[in-house]
């Protein structure tokens, strides 16, 4: 199938002779205002070439490629050690350099659940995620409904999705709104000791490194 | 006029509710908190949304607040808070009032 074909077959609209693959491939309804911006400054970029189809191609395949297992191969060294966890703490962009991964700009921040306290983290402003250590952000994490609620009920937000808080525990919520981007370090479940780093990795889920969720020893993969 | 807040310091956010881009949420502005931490200096959101170079560079803080003292009806721990990342224009030193949700608008 030539790219002219798939073009024509995708789109119903039209905004004159330029090419482009569709935003989304199965999504043949008229593109919404923020997607033709989208498509002219991605048309402009080639066009006054200062990026590459190609390059723009290769720059959402690598987004792609970034993946919650990075997060939880982190979480879990800093289970397992304890000098690397004091490492993340306190520097959290130093410490995963070790795993060849690049924060750019943004300050990587890192919070330790414990017996008494839950960190969730939000951007009640936009969709701000630590993606270099999580991937791209569920859709529920960039949902108003979300954002709006989990900084004025986090109790009730978090036991929707199925994590229910002893009223003594203390939530904390984190509003990473600016140049931070926030990691959370999950409390290791009882009756993991013994556990294999894959097998501990297998629990440490993305919405547990968000904070919604906590990992569980009876979740172990069979 | 520049400041340095020190972690545990109660600080302020301006009440107000200038146009354009702002990184600060409404639901923190006029809200008593205290500084978590320093986080770094960082060109300024504000200016960079608009094509500025964003210098000079704003001090960046941590703010915690608690639920409470945001919420007037939240019913979780009394202990509940919400950190915020604010820079340093949006904060003034506030001087703390004893009891809980002294700072309800």
């Amino acid at each position: 199938m030539s790219e002219q074909h798939d073009h024509t077959d995708q789109h119903d609209h039209d905004h004159g002779t330029h090419r482009h693959p569709p935003a989304q491939p199965d999504d043949t309804s008229p593109p919404g205002h923020y997607e033709v911006m989208i498509m002219a400054m991605r048309d402009l970029l080639i066009e006054q070439g200062i990026l590459t189809a190609d390059q723009i191609r290769r720059g959402l395949e690598t987004l792609d490629s970034w993946q919650p297992s990075r997060g939880a191969e982190i979480v879990v060294r800093a289970w397992t050690d304890p000098a690397f966890k004091q490492r993340l703490l306190a520097d959290g962009n130093e410490a995963v350099a070790d795993f060849g991964i690049d924060t750019g700009g943004a300050k990587l921040t890192v919070l330790e659940n414990t017996a008494t306290l839950q960190n969730v983290v939000v951007c009640t402003l936009c969709s701000c995620y630590p993606r270099a250590v999580l991937g791209l952000p569920p859709d529920w994490y960039r949902s108003k409904n979300y954002r709006a609620r989990v900084v004025k009920e986090p109790r009730k937000v978090l036991s929707e999705f199925g994590t229910e808080l002893p009223d003594d525990m203390v939530v904390r919520v984190h509003d990473s709104l600016a140049d931070l981007r926030y990691l959370v370090i999950p409390r290791r479940p009882a009756g993991t000791e013994h556990w294999s780093k894959d097998e501990l990795a297998a629990i440490v889920t993305r919405d547990c490194m968000v904070g919604v969720a906590n990992p569980r020893a009876d979740l172990k993969p069979t | 006029m520049t400041q340095a807040f020190e972690p545990g310091e109660a600080v302020r956010v301006a009440g107000i509710n200038p146009p354009g881009h702002r990184r600060t949420p409404f639901y923190i502005r006029g809200k008593q908190g205290v500084i978590e931490r320093f986080c770094g200096e960082f060109a300024n959101p504000e200016e960079l949304g608009y094509g500025f170079d964003g210098l000079p560079k704003k001090r960046l803080y941590r703010v915690r607040f608690r639920q409470i003292d945001l919420w007037p009806d939240y019913d979780g721990n009394i202990a509940d808070t919400v950190d915020v990342d604010v820079y340093e224009h949006w904060l003034s030193r506030s001087i703390p009032t004893a009891g809980i949700g002294v700072m309800r608008r």
